[in-house]
């Protein structure tokens, strides 16, 4: 491995030893916050690979979250499924829908995508409201907490608890990120960011661009239903909300704050807005305009994000 | 007989945007090992004809053969895995990538013809840089480089693909003189293991390099054959040498 490799090896697993340890000294409220902040961080690299590597302006990734959480959601809550099933009918609807829609949207491109994708993640908010015998709608569902369980060889994790909550969530995010720290520099990712950067020039090399694409949008959707699955079984409730367009904006500007086409991107941002939010709610009901303005300086001073920028001045090396 | 099947021909290829037909019905063939030329003048379809070829628009009516296969339905993709290499008469690269990660994807694609090709993707991507002489600037970012090595980094994607047909599409475009000599050194040694097809209005570098010339206007093939035929054809004097 070359020393940029070795460099960014080092600071992602001290990444991930930091939030272990910070499972036992931040206090219970924190701790809370960043369990769901690490959770939505995978829908942010999730959203990442698509946006961030591959180009693709998606407006519509809420379905795939959604999908994620209503296929494990109504599993548990109709079905009576353990987590381990529940969480597998998410991740594979996250990924059919991924592939229907990407196979769809991907003969467009540019504004016509954005807006392609945004149809379909409103015809599937849609469709959650409209099937609201099952949804509940907005009110949504809340899971019963006995059946908020991990089986485990040996042993049960009940995870209604805070500490397992968070490690639970923790360990979902290290698998995602070391996913990701692989995937990007495999030969896969660099075709990815090279189509990012020039398709016609990747399509007279050789490349089937669609393809790629395709399977960009696939493991990103699948990526993205794993939080929406984890949410579910972690937190206990599934609901319309998050099917709607906010949650299809909220994961782009958490990769436009950390960082598009970086890998610690997506954690920084979605901490970053998470902690702007709860401080600024603390201080004013106009919360949601402190939000704004902080957006706008970000986006004016670090238009690249925050670790886009940390990586454009001063470390070159940073993945 | 396949010593005398040529590597590409086409057979009535046409192309049309509304009512011009910028090819119209050409019949093509290009021997295996040749270095042939392309010349006409502004609008006389040379782009067109060799995007046909290489599959990036498709064509009205008519057919390519490659290798003595129709491969007039494959998708632009499965051509260049054919063995068909292109570089764009506007310089296409990946500004923002490295030099090296420009050549990369084409050294890396797997694909029948290359598992036979020695080293890593790396080297070989490598490699390609070193023979256009771009090889000291492989970790700069492509985008800084000047226009000329520009054109050369295409040279480079093209040979990294160790392609059986390199079609260059003025490549000399821009270039100064001394790098205009440097490129002939350059296509003279491509000509050794691969079939070329250049398009140029440079006819110093058409004469030096090709062994034929093949000269297009309006769409359909004017005339053909070697370079001392096409100086000598009336025809092609009065279209395109304004003599
Ligand atoms: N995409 C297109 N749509 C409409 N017309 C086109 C298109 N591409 C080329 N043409 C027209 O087709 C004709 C042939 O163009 P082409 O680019 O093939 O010529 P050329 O011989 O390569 O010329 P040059 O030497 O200037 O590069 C021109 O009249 C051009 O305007
Ligand atoms: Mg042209």
């Amino acid at each position: 491995m070359t020393r940029a490799g070795a460099r960014n090896l080092l600071l992602h697993g001290a990444v991930l030893v930091l939030l272990f340890a910070l499972n036992f000294v931040l206090p219970e409220y924190h701790r809370g916050i960043l369990s769901r902040v690490m959770v939505l961080a995978v829908f942010a690299m999730g959203y990442n690979l698509a946006f961030g590597y591959t180009g693709l302006l998606s407006l519509g990734h809420a379905m795939f979250f959604a999908a994620g959480l209503y296929g494990a959601g109504l599993t548990i809550y109709h079905l009576g499924w353990s987590v381990w099933p529940a969480f597998g009918a998410g991740l594979l609807a996250g990924g059919v829908v991924a592939a229907a829609i990407g196979f769809l949207a991907l003969r467009t491109t540019g504004v016509a995508f954005m807006i392609v994708t945004l149809m379909f993640a409103q015809v599937f908010y849609l469709g959650t409201l409209y099937f609201t015998t099952y949804t509940r709608g907005e009110e949504g569902l809340i899971l019963p907490q006995a059946s908020r369980k991990l089986e485990l060889p040996g042993a049960e994790l009940i995870l209604t608890d805070p500490a397992v909550r968070y490690m639970t969530a923790l360990t979902l995010f290290a698998a995602v990120l070391v996913g990701i720290f692989l995937l990007v520099r495999s030969s896969f990712g660099r075709a990815l960011v090279a189509i990012r950067e020039n398709e016609e020039r990747m399509r007279m090399l050789g490349y089937d661009v669609f393809a790629n694409k395709l399977l960009a949008m696939i493991v990103s959707g699948v990526i993205c239903a794993a939080a929406g699955a984890a949410y579910a079984v972690l937190f206990g409730y599934v609901g319309s909300g998050f099917a709607a367009i906010q949650y299809s904006i909220l994961p782009l500007l958490w990769v436009l704050l950390g960082g598009a086409a970086t890998t610690l991107g997506p954690l920084i941002g979605t901490l970053f807005m998470f902690y702007v939010i709860d401080i600024a709610s603390g201080l004013t009901r106009a919360h949601l305009l402190v939000v704004g303005i902080a957006l706008i300086l970000v986006v004016l001073y670090f238009p690249k994000g925050i670790a886009g920028t940390i990586r454009e001045r001063w470390l070159r090396w940073l993945q | 007989m396949a010593a005398m099947m040529p590597l590409l021909s086409t057979k009535g290829l046409s192309c049309a945007f509304g009512g011009l037909r910028a090819v119209d019905g050409v019949d093509f063939a290009l021997p295996c090992g040749e270095i042939r030329a392309i010349i006409g003048p502004n609008g006389a379809g040379k782009t067109t004809f060799v995007n046909l070829v290489c599959g990036r628009i498709p064509a009205s009516s008519g057919k390519v053969f490659f290798e003595g296969r129709d491969i007039s339905r494959l998708p632009a993709h499965q051509r260049v895995r054919a063995g068909i290499a292109y570089t764009f008469q506007i310089t296409s690269i990946f500004p923002g990538l490295t030099v090296l990660d420009n050549v990369a994807p084409a050294a890396q694609r797997p694909s029948a013809r290359q598992v036979a090709a020695s080293g890593s993707s790396r080297e070989r991507a490598l490699h390609a840089l070193e023979e256009v002489g771009l090889g000291q600037y492989a970790h700069q970012q492509a985008g800084h480089l000047s226009y000329g090595h520009q054109r050369l980094l295409e040279v480079a994607m093209g040979l990294a693909l160790r392609p059986r047909l390199l079609i260059l599409d003025e490549p000399t475009q821009g270039l100064s003189d001394g790098e205009i000599e440097n490129f002939i050194a350059l296509v003279r040694e491509i000509g050794r293991k691969a079939t070329v097809l250049l398009i140029e209005h440079n006819m110093d570098v058409v004469m030096a390099l090709s062994d034929r010339i093949t000269v297009m206007e309006r769409g359909r093939v004017l005339a053909e054959g070697n370079p001392e035929e096409i100086r000598a054809d009336q025809a092609v004097q009065r279209a395109y040498l304004g003599a």
